[in-house]
Protein backbone atom coordinates (compact mmCIF):
# COMPACT_ATOMS: atom_id res chain seq x y z
CA UNK A 1 0.00 0.00 0.00
CA UNK A 2 0.83 3.34 -0.76
CA UNK A 3 0.68 6.41 1.90
CA UNK A 4 0.31 9.14 -0.20
CA UNK A 5 -0.21 8.04 -3.88
CA UNK A 6 -0.59 11.56 -5.47
CA UNK A 7 3.13 12.43 -3.86
CA UNK A 8 4.51 9.24 -4.10
CA UNK A 9 3.78 8.30 -7.33
CA UNK A 10 4.23 11.65 -8.81
CA UNK A 11 5.61 12.58 -12.10
CA UNK A 12 8.62 14.33 -12.72
CA UNK A 13 7.45 17.36 -13.61
CA UNK A 14 4.46 17.28 -11.01
CA UNK A 15 7.39 17.00 -8.02
CA UNK A 16 9.77 19.77 -9.76
CA UNK A 17 6.78 21.89 -9.50
CA UNK A 18 6.36 20.99 -6.10
CA UNK A 19 10.02 21.32 -4.95
CA UNK A 20 10.06 24.89 -6.89
CA UNK A 21 6.98 26.42 -5.17
CA UNK A 22 8.36 25.32 -1.89
CA UNK A 23 12.08 25.88 -2.05
CA UNK A 24 10.95 29.65 -3.28
CA UNK A 25 8.80 29.86 -0.33
CA UNK A 26 11.64 28.71 2.59
CA UNK A 27 14.66 30.89 0.87
CA UNK A 28 12.50 33.61 1.29
CA UNK A 29 11.83 32.76 4.71
CA UNK A 30 14.83 32.45 5.98
CA UNK A 31 16.70 34.84 4.30
CA UNK A 32 14.21 36.82 6.33
CA UNK A 33 14.72 35.12 9.44
CA UNK A 34 18.10 34.09 10.24
CA UNK A 35 20.78 36.70 9.76
CA UNK A 36 23.38 33.51 9.41
CA UNK A 37 21.52 32.55 6.09
CA UNK A 38 21.04 36.07 4.93
CA UNK A 39 24.87 37.21 5.31
CA UNK A 40 25.21 33.88 3.93
CA UNK A 41 23.47 34.30 0.14
CA UNK A 42 24.51 38.05 0.41
CA UNK A 43 28.14 37.21 0.11
CA UNK A 44 26.67 35.22 -2.77
CA UNK A 45 25.57 38.43 -4.26
CA UNK A 46 22.19 36.59 -3.96
CA UNK A 47 18.75 37.75 -3.36
CA UNK A 48 15.64 35.89 -2.64
CA UNK A 49 14.18 36.61 -5.42
CA UNK A 50 17.24 35.04 -7.57
CA UNK A 51 15.47 31.53 -6.81
CA UNK A 52 12.71 31.00 -9.09
CA UNK A 53 13.00 27.06 -9.48
CA UNK A 54 14.67 23.80 -7.97
CA UNK A 55 17.09 24.61 -10.89
CA UNK A 56 18.29 27.64 -9.14
CA UNK A 57 19.26 25.31 -5.78
CA UNK A 58 22.61 25.17 -7.17
CA UNK A 59 23.46 28.96 -6.73
CA UNK A 60 22.91 28.64 -3.05
CA UNK A 61 25.52 28.54 -0.42
CA UNK A 62 25.62 25.23 1.60
CA UNK A 63 24.96 24.78 5.37
CA UNK A 64 27.24 22.55 7.48
CA UNK A 65 27.04 20.98 10.83
CA UNK A 66 29.98 23.61 11.96
CA UNK A 67 26.81 26.82 11.39
CA UNK A 68 24.66 25.16 13.84
CA UNK A 69 27.33 24.64 16.47
CA UNK A 70 27.98 28.77 15.35
CA UNK A 71 24.92 29.08 16.17
CA UNK A 72 24.36 26.82 19.08
CA UNK A 73 21.70 26.25 20.19
CA UNK A 74 18.59 28.25 18.77
CA UNK A 75 20.82 30.28 16.55
CA UNK A 76 18.79 29.41 13.14
CA UNK A 77 15.60 28.66 14.25
CA UNK A 78 13.32 30.48 11.81
CA UNK A 79 10.40 30.77 14.15
CA UNK A 80 10.35 32.52 17.71
CA UNK A 81 10.60 29.90 20.65
CA UNK A 82 6.58 30.03 21.36
CA UNK A 83 6.16 28.71 18.08
CA UNK A 84 8.86 25.57 18.98
CA UNK A 85 6.80 22.00 20.39
CA UNK A 86 9.77 19.83 20.58
CA UNK A 87 13.51 20.11 20.99
CA UNK A 88 15.88 17.21 19.65
CA UNK A 89 19.76 16.98 19.54
CA UNK A 90 22.14 14.77 18.64
CA UNK A 91 26.08 14.90 18.62
CA UNK A 92 28.22 17.75 17.29
CA UNK A 93 31.97 17.98 15.94
CA UNK A 94 33.30 19.34 19.17
CA UNK A 95 31.24 17.84 21.90
CA UNK A 96 28.60 20.68 21.53
CA UNK A 97 25.31 19.12 20.56
CA UNK A 98 23.36 20.20 17.35
CA UNK A 99 19.88 20.67 18.44
CA UNK A 100 16.74 21.10 16.34
CA UNK A 101 13.91 22.37 16.81
CA UNK A 102 10.30 21.25 15.88
CA UNK A 103 6.68 23.26 15.06
CA UNK A 104 3.17 21.32 15.74
CA UNK A 105 3.35 21.77 11.67
CA UNK A 106 6.97 20.25 11.64
CA UNK A 107 5.43 17.36 13.66
CA UNK A 108 3.06 16.82 11.27
CA UNK A 109 5.23 16.57 8.80
CA UNK A 110 7.46 14.14 10.41
CA UNK A 111 4.40 11.78 11.13
CA UNK A 112 3.86 11.52 7.78
CA UNK A 113 7.04 11.05 5.89
CA UNK A 114 7.14 8.11 8.54
CA UNK A 115 3.69 7.10 8.09
CA UNK A 116 4.72 6.73 3.58
CA UNK A 117 8.04 4.92 5.05
CA UNK A 118 6.06 2.36 7.30
CA UNK A 119 3.52 1.76 4.46
CA UNK A 120 7.08 0.88 1.86
CA UNK A 121 7.88 -1.34 4.48
CA UNK A 122 5.02 -3.07 4.34
CA UNK A 123 3.90 -2.32 7.83
CA UNK A 124 -0.33 -1.40 8.30
CA UNK A 125 -2.76 -0.29 11.17
CA UNK A 126 -2.98 -4.52 12.41
CA UNK A 127 0.53 -4.24 13.26
CA UNK A 128 2.33 -4.41 16.47
CA UNK A 129 4.97 -2.12 16.23
CA UNK A 130 8.08 -2.65 19.07
CA UNK A 131 10.33 0.55 19.09
CA UNK A 132 13.48 -0.40 20.52
CA UNK A 133 15.22 3.01 19.14
CA UNK A 134 16.24 5.46 21.97
CA UNK A 135 13.52 7.79 23.34
CA UNK A 136 14.94 10.96 24.03
CA UNK A 137 16.83 13.55 22.37
CA UNK A 138 17.58 10.93 20.02
CA UNK A 139 15.04 11.18 17.58
CA UNK A 140 15.31 7.70 16.47
CA UNK A 141 12.48 6.45 19.28
CA UNK A 142 9.94 9.68 19.08
CA UNK A 143 10.26 10.05 15.76
CA UNK A 144 9.07 6.49 14.79
CA UNK A 145 6.60 6.36 17.27
CA UNK A 146 4.32 9.55 15.95
CA UNK A 147 4.68 7.86 12.71
CA UNK A 148 3.26 4.09 14.01
CA UNK A 149 0.31 6.09 15.59
CA UNK A 150 -0.92 8.14 12.81
CA UNK A 151 -1.15 4.90 10.35
CA UNK A 152 -2.98 2.97 13.57
CA UNK A 153 -0.41 0.40 14.21
CA UNK A 154 -0.03 -0.76 17.75
CA UNK A 155 3.21 1.05 18.91
CA UNK A 156 5.51 -0.41 22.39
CA UNK A 157 7.18 2.13 23.06
CA UNK A 158 9.60 0.14 25.21
CA UNK A 159 12.75 2.50 23.94
CA UNK A 160 16.43 0.74 23.32
CA UNK A 161 18.13 -1.65 25.88
CA UNK A 162 16.82 -4.19 28.01
CA UNK A 163 16.98 -7.11 25.91
CA UNK A 164 15.34 -9.75 28.32
CA UNK A 165 12.15 -7.66 28.49
CA UNK A 166 12.37 -6.67 24.35
CA UNK A 167 12.60 -10.65 24.37
CA UNK A 168 9.75 -11.42 26.78
CA UNK A 169 7.52 -8.57 25.23
CA UNK A 170 8.02 -10.14 21.57
CA UNK A 171 6.43 -12.95 23.10
CA UNK A 172 3.70 -11.99 24.79
CA UNK A 173 2.74 -9.08 22.58
CA UNK A 174 2.81 -10.77 19.62
CA UNK A 175 5.22 -8.51 17.78
CA UNK A 176 5.06 -7.96 14.03
CA UNK A 177 7.32 -5.35 13.53
CA UNK A 178 10.54 -4.47 15.18
CA UNK A 179 12.11 -1.41 14.80
CA UNK A 180 15.85 -1.04 15.97
CA UNK A 181 19.26 -0.73 14.51
CA UNK A 182 20.65 -3.21 12.34
CA UNK A 183 23.21 -4.70 14.82
CA UNK A 184 21.03 -4.78 18.04
CA UNK A 185 18.74 -6.65 15.63
CA UNK A 186 21.46 -9.06 15.50
CA UNK A 187 22.44 -9.12 19.33
CA UNK A 188 18.33 -9.74 19.72
CA UNK A 189 18.50 -12.84 17.60
CA UNK A 190 21.43 -14.01 19.43
CA UNK A 191 20.12 -13.55 22.98
CA UNK A 192 17.26 -15.24 21.34
CA UNK A 193 19.08 -18.67 20.35
CA UNK A 194 20.71 -18.52 24.04
CA UNK A 195 17.38 -18.65 25.76
CA UNK A 196 16.10 -21.39 23.27
CA UNK A 197 13.49 -18.95 21.72
CA UNK A 198 12.70 -19.74 17.79
CA UNK A 199 12.30 -17.68 15.35
CA UNK A 200 8.78 -19.60 14.71
CA UNK A 201 7.42 -18.71 18.30
CA UNK A 202 7.55 -15.11 17.37
CA UNK A 203 4.93 -13.38 14.83
CA UNK A 204 8.07 -11.14 13.68
CA UNK A 205 7.31 -10.32 9.67
CA UNK A 206 8.87 -7.01 9.71
CA UNK A 207 11.92 -5.28 10.84
CA UNK A 208 12.87 -1.41 10.13
CA UNK A 209 16.53 -0.79 10.57
CA UNK A 210 18.60 2.10 10.51
CA UNK A 211 20.56 5.08 12.34
CA UNK A 212 24.05 2.82 11.38
CA UNK A 213 25.24 1.80 8.06
CA UNK A 214 24.93 -2.12 7.10
CA UNK A 215 25.47 -4.25 4.52
CA UNK A 216 23.41 -6.57 2.29
CA UNK A 217 24.96 -9.43 4.15
CA UNK A 218 23.97 -7.98 7.43
CA UNK A 219 20.52 -7.78 5.98
CA UNK A 220 20.92 -11.81 4.78
CA UNK A 221 21.90 -12.29 8.57
CA UNK A 222 19.20 -10.87 10.00
CA UNK A 223 16.58 -11.92 7.56
CA UNK A 224 17.34 -15.37 8.21
CA UNK A 225 18.04 -15.30 11.95
CA UNK A 226 14.94 -13.98 12.65
CA UNK A 227 12.66 -14.88 9.76
CA UNK A 228 11.77 -11.54 9.06
CA UNK A 229 12.13 -8.33 5.72
CA UNK A 230 14.73 -6.44 6.87
CA UNK A 231 13.91 -2.83 5.65
CA UNK A 232 16.49 -0.15 5.51
CA UNK A 233 15.61 3.40 7.13
CA UNK A 234 17.74 6.27 6.48
CA UNK A 235 17.02 9.73 8.16
CA UNK A 236 19.07 12.53 10.27
CA UNK A 237 18.16 15.12 12.97
CA UNK A 238 19.37 17.99 10.82
CA UNK A 239 16.72 16.92 8.36
CA UNK A 240 14.37 15.42 10.89
CA UNK A 241 15.13 12.42 11.84
CA UNK A 242 14.23 8.89 10.47
CA UNK A 243 11.74 9.15 7.73
CA UNK A 244 13.99 10.96 5.41
CA UNK A 245 14.36 8.05 3.28
CA UNK A 246 13.16 4.42 3.77
CA UNK A 247 13.37 0.84 1.27
CA UNK A 248 10.16 -0.21 -0.12
CA UNK A 249 9.51 -4.06 -0.27
CA UNK A 250 11.60 -4.20 -3.17
CA UNK A 251 14.86 -3.54 -1.09
CA UNK A 252 16.05 -1.49 -3.81
CA UNK A 253 17.40 2.23 -2.57
CA UNK A 254 15.39 4.32 -0.30
CA UNK A 255 12.63 6.54 -1.38
CA UNK A 256 13.46 9.73 -0.56
CA UNK A 257 10.52 12.45 0.76
CA UNK A 258 12.00 14.92 -2.18
CA UNK A 259 8.62 16.65 -1.70
CA UNK A 260 9.90 17.49 1.83
CA UNK A 261 13.60 17.19 1.75
CA UNK A 262 15.51 17.64 -1.98
CA UNK A 263 18.47 16.03 -2.29
CA UNK A 264 21.44 16.57 -4.41
CA UNK A 265 25.20 14.75 -4.55
CA UNK A 266 28.02 16.97 -4.71
CA UNK A 267 32.14 16.49 -4.89
CA UNK A 268 32.88 16.68 -1.56
CA UNK A 269 36.08 18.42 -3.11
CA UNK A 270 35.00 20.89 -5.58
CA UNK A 271 31.46 21.10 -4.39
CA UNK A 272 30.61 20.45 -7.96
CA UNK A 273 26.79 18.84 -8.07
CA UNK A 274 27.69 15.09 -10.04
CA UNK A 275 25.68 13.89 -12.45
CA UNK A 276 23.04 11.60 -12.03
CA UNK A 277 24.31 7.92 -10.75
CA UNK A 278 27.75 9.15 -9.73
CA UNK A 279 28.37 8.76 -6.19
CA UNK A 280 28.87 11.58 -4.16
CA UNK A 281 28.33 12.95 -1.15
CA UNK A 282 24.58 13.93 -0.14
CA UNK A 283 23.49 17.20 0.34
CA UNK A 284 19.61 17.97 1.38
CA UNK A 285 17.45 20.90 1.25
CA UNK A 286 14.07 21.05 3.60
CA UNK A 287 11.35 22.47 1.83
CA UNK A 288 8.58 22.35 4.73
CA UNK A 289 10.09 22.81 7.81
CA UNK A 290 9.57 25.73 9.70
CA UNK A 291 11.48 25.16 12.89
CA UNK A 292 14.79 24.75 11.72
CA UNK A 293 14.83 24.77 7.55
CA UNK A 294 18.43 24.20 5.85
CA UNK A 295 19.56 24.87 2.67
CA UNK A 296 21.87 22.53 0.84
CA UNK A 297 22.90 21.22 4.33
CA UNK A 298 25.90 18.43 3.47
CA UNK A 299 24.95 15.25 5.23
CA UNK A 300 28.54 14.10 5.22
CA UNK A 301 27.20 10.62 3.79
CA UNK A 302 28.32 9.27 0.67
CA UNK A 303 25.65 7.91 -1.75
CA UNK A 304 23.86 8.09 -5.08
CA UNK A 305 20.91 8.60 -6.84
CA UNK A 306 18.41 6.85 -9.12
CA UNK A 307 15.21 8.78 -10.45
CA UNK A 308 13.92 5.70 -11.95
CA UNK A 309 10.09 4.70 -11.64
CA UNK A 310 10.31 1.68 -8.85
CA UNK A 311 8.71 -1.28 -9.18
CA UNK A 312 6.78 -0.33 -6.08
CA UNK A 313 5.27 2.14 -8.24
CA UNK A 314 6.76 5.20 -6.86
CA UNK A 315 8.43 7.43 -8.01
CA UNK A 316 10.07 9.07 -5.61
CA UNK A 317 14.00 9.03 -5.98
CA UNK A 318 16.03 6.19 -4.86
CA UNK A 319 19.04 6.72 -2.63
CA UNK A 320 21.54 3.75 -2.36
CA UNK A 321 22.50 2.26 0.97
CA UNK A 322 25.26 4.93 2.41
CA UNK A 323 28.68 4.01 1.32
CA UNK A 324 30.56 5.94 4.32
CA UNK A 325 31.44 9.34 5.34
CA UNK A 326 33.43 12.44 3.83
CA UNK A 327 34.21 13.46 7.57
CA UNK A 328 35.79 11.46 10.04
CA UNK A 329 32.58 10.73 11.92
CA UNK A 330 32.07 7.21 13.68
CA UNK A 331 28.72 5.74 14.29
CA UNK A 332 28.80 3.56 17.25
CA UNK A 333 25.54 1.98 18.14
CA UNK A 334 23.65 4.57 16.45
CA UNK A 335 25.18 7.84 18.09
CA UNK A 336 27.12 9.68 16.17
CA UNK A 337 30.44 10.05 17.63
CA UNK A 338 33.73 12.55 16.50
CA UNK A 339 36.94 11.88 17.13
CA UNK A 340 37.07 15.81 18.16
CA UNK A 341 34.79 15.11 20.55
CA UNK A 342 37.42 13.17 22.66
CA UNK A 343 40.14 14.91 21.51
CA UNK A 344 38.38 18.14 23.49
CA UNK A 345 37.51 16.24 26.42
CA UNK A 346 41.15 15.11 26.89
CA UNK A 347 42.38 18.51 25.89
CA UNK A 348 40.11 19.86 29.46
CA UNK A 349 41.98 17.54 31.84
CA UNK A 350 45.17 18.78 32.52
CA UNK A 351 46.73 14.86 33.56
CA UNK A 352 46.05 14.07 29.72
CA UNK A 353 47.79 14.65 26.47
CA UNK A 354 45.82 14.98 23.52
CA UNK A 355 47.40 11.59 22.16
CA UNK A 356 44.45 8.91 21.32
CA UNK A 357 43.60 6.46 19.36
CA UNK A 358 40.17 4.90 18.90
CA UNK A 359 39.35 1.46 18.19
CA UNK A 360 36.07 0.64 16.56
CA UNK A 361 35.21 -3.45 17.26
CA UNK A 362 31.84 -5.40 16.71
CA UNK A 363 31.38 -8.09 19.07
CA UNK A 364 28.60 -10.22 19.53
CA UNK A 365 26.76 -7.76 17.06
CA UNK A 366 27.74 -4.47 19.41
CA UNK A 367 30.29 -2.37 18.69
CA UNK A 368 32.81 -1.52 21.47
CA UNK A 369 34.72 1.77 21.49
CA UNK A 370 37.98 1.39 22.62
CA UNK A 371 40.00 4.82 23.74
CA UNK A 372 43.59 4.53 24.06
CA UNK A 373 44.99 7.63 25.75
CA UNK A 374 49.18 7.80 26.90
CA UNK A 375 49.92 7.63 30.01
CA UNK A 376 52.31 11.28 30.50
CA UNK A 377 55.29 11.68 33.04
CA UNK A 378 53.04 13.99 34.82
CA UNK A 379 50.37 11.81 35.77
CA UNK A 380 51.91 8.57 36.03
CA UNK A 381 51.62 7.68 39.68
CA UNK A 382 53.53 4.31 41.09
CA UNK A 383 49.55 3.16 42.71
CA UNK A 384 47.60 1.33 40.71
CA UNK A 385 44.59 2.63 42.13
CA UNK A 386 45.70 6.02 41.28
CA UNK A 387 45.77 5.01 37.82
CA UNK A 388 43.04 3.07 37.90
CA UNK A 389 40.89 6.48 39.58
CA UNK A 390 42.28 8.33 36.31
CA UNK A 391 41.06 5.52 34.16
CA UNK A 392 37.58 5.79 35.51
CA UNK A 393 37.63 9.59 35.30
CA UNK A 394 38.99 9.59 32.02
CA UNK A 395 35.91 6.95 31.40
CA UNK A 396 33.26 9.13 32.78
CA UNK A 397 34.03 12.11 31.02
CA UNK A 398 34.20 11.08 27.66
CA UNK A 399 31.20 8.88 28.38
CA UNK A 400 29.24 11.89 29.46
CA UNK A 401 30.56 13.87 26.64
CA UNK A 402 29.70 11.11 24.40
CA UNK A 403 26.61 9.57 25.79
CA UNK A 404 27.50 5.95 25.11
CA UNK A 405 29.85 3.63 26.98
CA UNK A 406 33.74 3.46 26.27
CA UNK A 407 36.44 1.10 27.59
CA UNK A 408 39.21 3.30 27.94
CA UNK A 409 42.71 1.85 28.14
CA UNK A 410 46.41 3.36 29.74
CA UNK A 411 48.80 3.04 27.44
CA UNK A 412 52.89 3.81 27.24
CA UNK A 413 54.37 7.09 26.09
CA UNK A 414 54.58 7.95 22.65
CA UNK A 415 53.32 4.54 21.85
CA UNK A 416 50.62 6.32 20.00
CA UNK A 417 51.69 7.03 16.53
CA UNK A 418 52.84 10.19 15.50
CA UNK A 419 52.42 11.61 12.11
CA UNK A 420 53.16 14.99 10.41
CA UNK A 421 49.83 15.29 8.91
CA UNK A 422 46.77 14.16 9.99
CA UNK A 423 46.71 11.65 12.74
CA UNK A 424 45.66 8.49 12.44
CA UNK A 425 43.00 8.59 15.55
CA UNK A 426 40.43 5.80 14.47
CA UNK A 427 40.70 2.51 13.45
CA UNK A 428 37.35 0.66 12.36
CA UNK A 429 38.06 -3.15 13.00
CA UNK A 430 33.91 -3.17 11.74
CA UNK A 431 33.57 -5.44 8.54
CA UNK A 432 30.69 -3.14 7.44
CA UNK B 1 65.69 3.58 56.14
CA UNK B 2 64.06 5.57 53.14
CA UNK B 3 65.21 4.81 49.67
CA UNK B 4 64.00 5.99 46.33
CA UNK B 5 62.26 3.49 44.03
CA UNK B 6 62.15 3.71 40.50
CA UNK B 7 58.56 3.12 39.34
CA UNK B 8 57.91 2.39 35.40
CA UNK B 9 54.56 2.56 33.41
CA UNK B 10 54.72 -0.87 31.69
CA UNK B 11 51.51 -1.98 29.08
CA UNK B 12 50.67 -5.61 29.31
CA UNK B 13 52.33 -6.56 26.58
CA UNK B 14 54.78 -8.83 25.78
CA UNK B 15 58.21 -8.19 25.99
CA UNK B 16 58.00 -5.01 27.87
CA UNK B 17 59.57 -6.27 30.64
CA UNK B 18 62.17 -7.64 29.06
CA UNK B 19 63.06 -3.96 27.55
CA UNK B 20 63.57 -2.33 30.69
CA UNK B 21 65.79 -5.15 32.33
CA UNK B 22 67.93 -5.36 28.88
CA UNK B 23 68.32 -1.14 29.34
CA UNK B 24 69.16 -1.23 33.00
CA UNK B 25 71.55 -3.91 31.90
CA UNK B 26 73.20 -2.29 29.98
CA UNK B 27 73.88 0.25 31.99
CA UNK B 28 75.44 -1.77 34.34
CA UNK B 29 72.55 -0.88 36.78
CA UNK B 30 71.92 -4.30 39.17
CA UNK B 31 68.43 -4.54 40.53
CA UNK B 32 68.11 -5.43 44.22
CA UNK B 33 64.67 -5.75 44.43
CA UNK B 34 61.48 -5.78 42.24
CA UNK B 35 57.42 -6.44 41.63
CA UNK B 36 55.26 -5.90 39.66
CA UNK B 37 51.31 -4.81 39.90
CA UNK B 38 49.30 -5.06 36.90
CA UNK B 39 45.62 -4.73 36.31
CA UNK B 40 44.41 -6.52 33.20
CA UNK B 41 45.38 -3.77 30.84
CA UNK B 42 48.35 -2.19 32.55
CA UNK B 43 51.13 -2.86 34.75
CA UNK B 44 53.27 -0.58 37.50
CA UNK B 45 56.96 -2.28 37.81
CA UNK B 46 58.72 -1.36 41.12
CA UNK B 47 62.21 -1.40 41.63
CA UNK B 48 64.91 -0.86 44.16
CA UNK B 49 68.46 -0.05 42.82
CA UNK B 50 71.80 0.88 43.97
CA UNK B 51 71.61 4.34 41.81
CA UNK B 52 68.03 5.33 41.57
CA UNK B 53 68.57 8.22 39.88
CA UNK B 54 70.64 7.07 36.94
CA UNK B 55 68.06 4.36 36.16
CA UNK B 56 65.43 6.89 35.89
CA UNK B 57 67.83 8.87 33.27
CA UNK B 58 68.39 5.91 31.07
CA UNK B 59 64.77 4.73 31.10
CA UNK B 60 63.35 8.17 30.49
CA UNK B 61 65.67 8.01 27.33
CA UNK B 62 64.48 4.93 26.36
CA UNK B 63 60.74 6.61 26.57
CA UNK B 64 59.44 5.17 29.34
CA UNK B 65 57.11 6.67 31.87
CA UNK B 66 59.57 6.55 35.03
CA UNK B 67 59.00 8.09 38.30
CA UNK B 68 60.42 7.67 41.75
CA UNK B 69 58.59 7.14 45.13
CA UNK B 70 59.99 7.59 48.31
CA UNK B 71 59.82 4.04 49.88
CA UNK B 72 60.69 2.29 53.86
CA UNK B 73 63.45 -0.03 53.25
CA UNK B 74 63.30 -2.84 56.75
CA UNK B 75 65.63 -5.35 57.71
CA UNK B 76 64.37 -8.40 59.45
CA UNK B 77 65.63 -11.29 60.53
CA UNK B 78 64.95 -13.89 58.40
CA UNK B 79 62.77 -16.28 60.31
CA UNK B 80 59.16 -16.93 61.11
CA UNK B 81 57.35 -14.16 62.43
CA UNK B 82 59.33 -11.44 62.16
CA UNK B 83 57.16 -9.93 59.23
CA UNK B 84 54.08 -10.10 61.29
CA UNK B 85 55.66 -8.59 64.56
CA UNK B 86 56.59 -5.35 62.43
CA UNK B 87 53.17 -5.56 60.91
CA UNK B 88 51.67 -5.65 63.84
CA UNK B 89 53.30 -2.71 65.41
CA UNK B 90 52.57 -0.75 62.06
CA UNK B 91 48.71 -1.74 62.62
CA UNK B 92 48.51 -0.27 66.18
CA UNK B 93 50.06 2.77 65.32
CA UNK B 94 47.33 3.12 62.16
CA UNK B 95 49.76 3.57 59.27
CA UNK B 96 48.28 2.13 56.49
CA UNK B 97 50.53 0.61 53.76
CA UNK B 98 49.81 0.60 49.84
CA UNK B 99 51.77 -1.81 49.32
CA UNK B 100 54.61 -4.05 50.18
CA UNK B 101 57.50 -6.24 49.11
CA UNK B 102 60.38 -7.88 50.89
CA UNK B 103 63.61 -10.05 49.48
CA UNK B 104 66.02 -11.91 51.10
CA UNK B 105 69.83 -11.11 51.80
CA UNK B 106 71.36 -14.06 52.90
CA UNK B 107 70.16 -16.46 56.00
CA UNK B 108 70.37 -14.40 58.10
CA UNK B 109 68.31 -11.21 57.09
CA UNK B 110 65.68 -10.00 54.86
CA UNK B 111 64.64 -6.43 53.75
CA UNK B 112 60.37 -5.30 52.88
CA UNK B 113 59.87 -2.72 51.06
CA UNK B 114 57.26 -0.93 52.71
CA UNK B 115 55.28 2.46 50.84
CA UNK B 116 53.32 3.56 53.69
CA UNK B 117 50.49 6.09 53.60
CA UNK B 118 52.88 8.34 55.98
CA UNK B 119 56.32 7.86 55.06
CA UNK B 120 58.05 10.01 58.13
CA UNK B 121 55.67 8.39 60.85
CA UNK B 122 56.49 4.78 59.47
CA UNK B 123 59.75 5.45 59.49
CA UNK B 124 59.73 7.00 63.56
CA UNK B 125 57.32 3.97 65.04
CA UNK B 126 59.81 1.21 63.51
CA UNK B 127 62.71 3.64 65.41
CA UNK B 128 60.71 3.90 68.51
CA UNK B 129 60.52 -0.16 68.77
CA UNK B 130 63.96 -0.98 68.05
CA UNK B 131 63.35 -1.78 65.13
CA UNK B 132 66.00 -0.86 63.13
CA UNK B 133 65.28 0.17 59.51
CA UNK B 134 68.36 -0.87 57.32
CA UNK B 135 69.74 1.02 54.39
Amino acid sequence: MIWNESIECASREEMRKIQSERLIDTVQRVYQSVPAYRRKMQEAGLVPGDIKSVDDLVKLPFTTKSDLRDNYPFGMFTVPMSEIVRIHASSGTTGKSTVVGYTRKDLRVWAEVVSRTLMMAGVHREDMVQIAYGYGLFTGGLGMHYGCENIGASVIPISGGNTEKQLQLMQDFGTTVLACTPSYSLFLAEEMEASGIKKEDLKLRVGIFGAEPWTENMRREIESKLGIKAIDIYGLSEIIGPGVSCECEFQAGMHVNEDHFIPEIIDPETLKPLPEGAVGELVFTTVTKEGIPLIRYRTRDLTRLNFEKCQCGRTLVRMEKCKGRSDDMLIIRGVNVFPSQIESVLLEMSETAPHYLLIVERENNLDILKVMVEVQEQFFSDEIKMLESLRKKITHKIQSTLGISVEVKLVEPRTIERTAGKAKRVIDNRKI
Amino acid sequence: MIAKQVSVFLENTSGRLNEVTNILGEAGINISAFSIADTSDFGVLRMIVPDPDKAVTVLKANGFSVQTTPVVLLTTPNQPGSLAKALKILSEEHIFIEYLYAFSMNEDSAVVVIRPSDIERCVGVLNHFFIQPEK
